[in-house]
């Protein structure tokens, strides 16, 4: 297996709606600063990858239009999924591992605000069972919550905690979009959204982008003082049909981190894409994580959740806490479809 | 065309997919049985009854095609209340989506719940099927599921 770092990263400041700017606009600062950053000049990155929503522009291929943000003059090679840009990511460092490239540029945006995001969600279920009730993403995080909290000891206290701590740390991040001090009996005071989930159980919808550059063994090492190095990355997928499964726990997720070594040695951070509150809790019980792991230092999807960057973002927060130097050894999740039906682990450390 | 606030022009724009799908051998004999107002599931060749049916074990990936009947009624597993229905809600007033495992399913499918109040929901009440006046074999043939003895 080839080194594949993390040498570069850059994040749009979430916000709940981009008036201004459209999608190439959002995308074109953040990828010249990530780029920049990398000191790997553009023309020797040998692979993009990207990962967005074409539900959200209600445009097919609206994703190639992002293209303009990068300039694909001279032709590059070049990839997209219709996924989280942390499957991007996953491409991009595939990609690398066959040799066909040194170093790859990835990114992801999320203008969510241009649709009605639980609404677009539906789409993203099967056209046959689930899709035609209408059902929207909180009612099915709902029916996952409840689940949760009739099988295990949390309560609904339990979620509240998880949001008023999540929005405390999003107030050092500077492109969090949600965050403040939040007293815990007046949001248990707070009507339900979709029973059992309050308003501070969801994710708040946001417009937002992120770009990571990676580059593999020397050019990593010239690229930048203290890389991130990921040493295990690994996806597992559910079945799609929430009935199926036992939504209080997430086997994937917990199988995921085993195949990418989460054991092997202390996590001091752990990004975790939860974007309801229950989620964190199910995430770090299949994680096995405890007190010694810092969750979710940025505010996570709680502060912050533009579609199908919220993952790649995780990615972004835990390799940039390597750069710094303030932590040796982290994880990043993220989750993609119903009630985590999928889950991607990615563990970074600095060598 | 319209001219909305500060004269900016706007138009609405529907996203439309109108393609036809092919259901399938066990997807098809699902979907007919609710035209029929029945339901069937599927056995996986290790004696598990799916419902709703797909043609493979999800666990094995080894195929299933043996339809067996179950329901009408069924259990909840797990529910949310809506108080305020969203537009493509199959209920305009307060419901539950539930899990709704029926009676000889393995498995919990995915419907609404019509109790009319929160206080009436529970994980393991029993419910049953009201079904539309007219059937087309579809999930929605069910209208919802109400309490058991309510009709």
């Amino acid at each position: 297996m080839r080194d594949v770092a993390i040498v570069s990263t850059a994040q749009m400041t979430n916000v709940r709606r981009e008036q201004r700017r459209n999608e190439v606009e959002m995308l074109m600062p953040v990828v010249q600063e990530a780029v920049k950053r990398s000191g790997i000049p553009k023309g020797d990155i040998g692979f993009t990858c990207s990962g967005s929503c074409d539900y959200l522009a209600g445009q097919p291929f609206a994703f190639v239009s992002a293209l303009d943000a990068i300039g694909a003059w001279p032709p590059i090679s070049e990839s997209h999924v219709e996924m989280d840009g942390a499957w991007a990511l996953y491409e991009a460092w595939v990609k690398i591992q066959t040799g066909q490239a040194d170093s790859a540029l990835v990114y992801s945006f999320g203008k969510s605000s241009m649709g009605d995001v639980p609404d677009v969600l539906n789409l993203q279920l099967d056209p046959y069972y689930l899709s035609p009730l209408g059902i929207d993403s909180i009612s099915l995080a709902a029916l996952q919550a409840r689940a949760f909290l009739e099988k295990t000891q949390y309560t609904e206290r339990d979620l509240a905690k998880v949001a008023v701590r999540s929005r405390k740390s999003a107030k050092d991040n500077p492109n969090a979009q949600l965050a403040g001090d939040f007293d815990l009996e007046k949001l248990l005071a707070e009507p339900y959204l979709v029973s059992p989930l309050r308003v501070h159980d969801c994710a708040p919808i946001s417009d937002g982008a992120v770009a990571v550059v990676l580059a593999a063994d020397d050019t990593a090492r010239n690229a930048c003082e203290r890389p991130a190095w990921i040493t295990g990355i690994d996806h597992r997928i559910e079945p799609h049909q929430p009935g199926v499964r036992d939504l209080s726990e997430s086997p994937s997720t917990a199988l995921a981190g085993a195949k990418a070594g989460v054991a092997s040695g202390g996590i001091e951070v752990a990004e975790l894409y939860a974007p309801f509150t229950h989620q964190e809790l199910i995430l770090r019980d299949a994680l096995g994580l405890d007190a010694s792991t810092s969750i979710n230092p940025s505010g996570g999807a709680l502060a912050a959740n533009a579609i199908m960057v919220a993952g790649l973002t995780r990615i972004a927060e835990v390799a940039n806490r390597i750069q710094w130097g303030s932590i040796g050894r982290g994880l990043a999740h993220a989750t993609s479809g119903p009630c985590l039906q999928q889950n991607l682990v990615c563990v970074l450390e600095a060598k | 065309m319209a001219s909305g606030d500060g004269g900016l022009l706007s138009a609405s724009h529907i996203v439309e997919y109108p393609y036809r799908r092919s259901t399938g051998p066990v997807m098809g004999r699902f979907f007919a049985a609710l035209r029929d107002r029945r339901f069937e599931g599927v056995k996986t060749a290790r004696g598990r009854v799916l419902v709703p049916p797909t043609e493979y074990d999800p666990q094995t990936g080894e195929a299933a095609d043996e339809m067996v009947p179950v329901g009408p009624g069924g259990v909840v597993t797990t529910w949310a209340w809506v108080s305020h229905p969203r537009a493509k809600h199959p209920l305009n007033h307060p419901f539950a989506w539930a899990l709704i495992q029926l009676d000889g399913a393995d498995t919990a499918m995915l419907h609404a719940v019509d109790t009319g109040v929160e206080s009436a929901m529970q994980t393991g009440m029993r419910v049953t099927p009201r079904w539309r006046a007219q059937t087309v074999g579809s999930i929605n043939d069910v209208a919802c599921f109400e309490p058991e003895g309510t009709s």
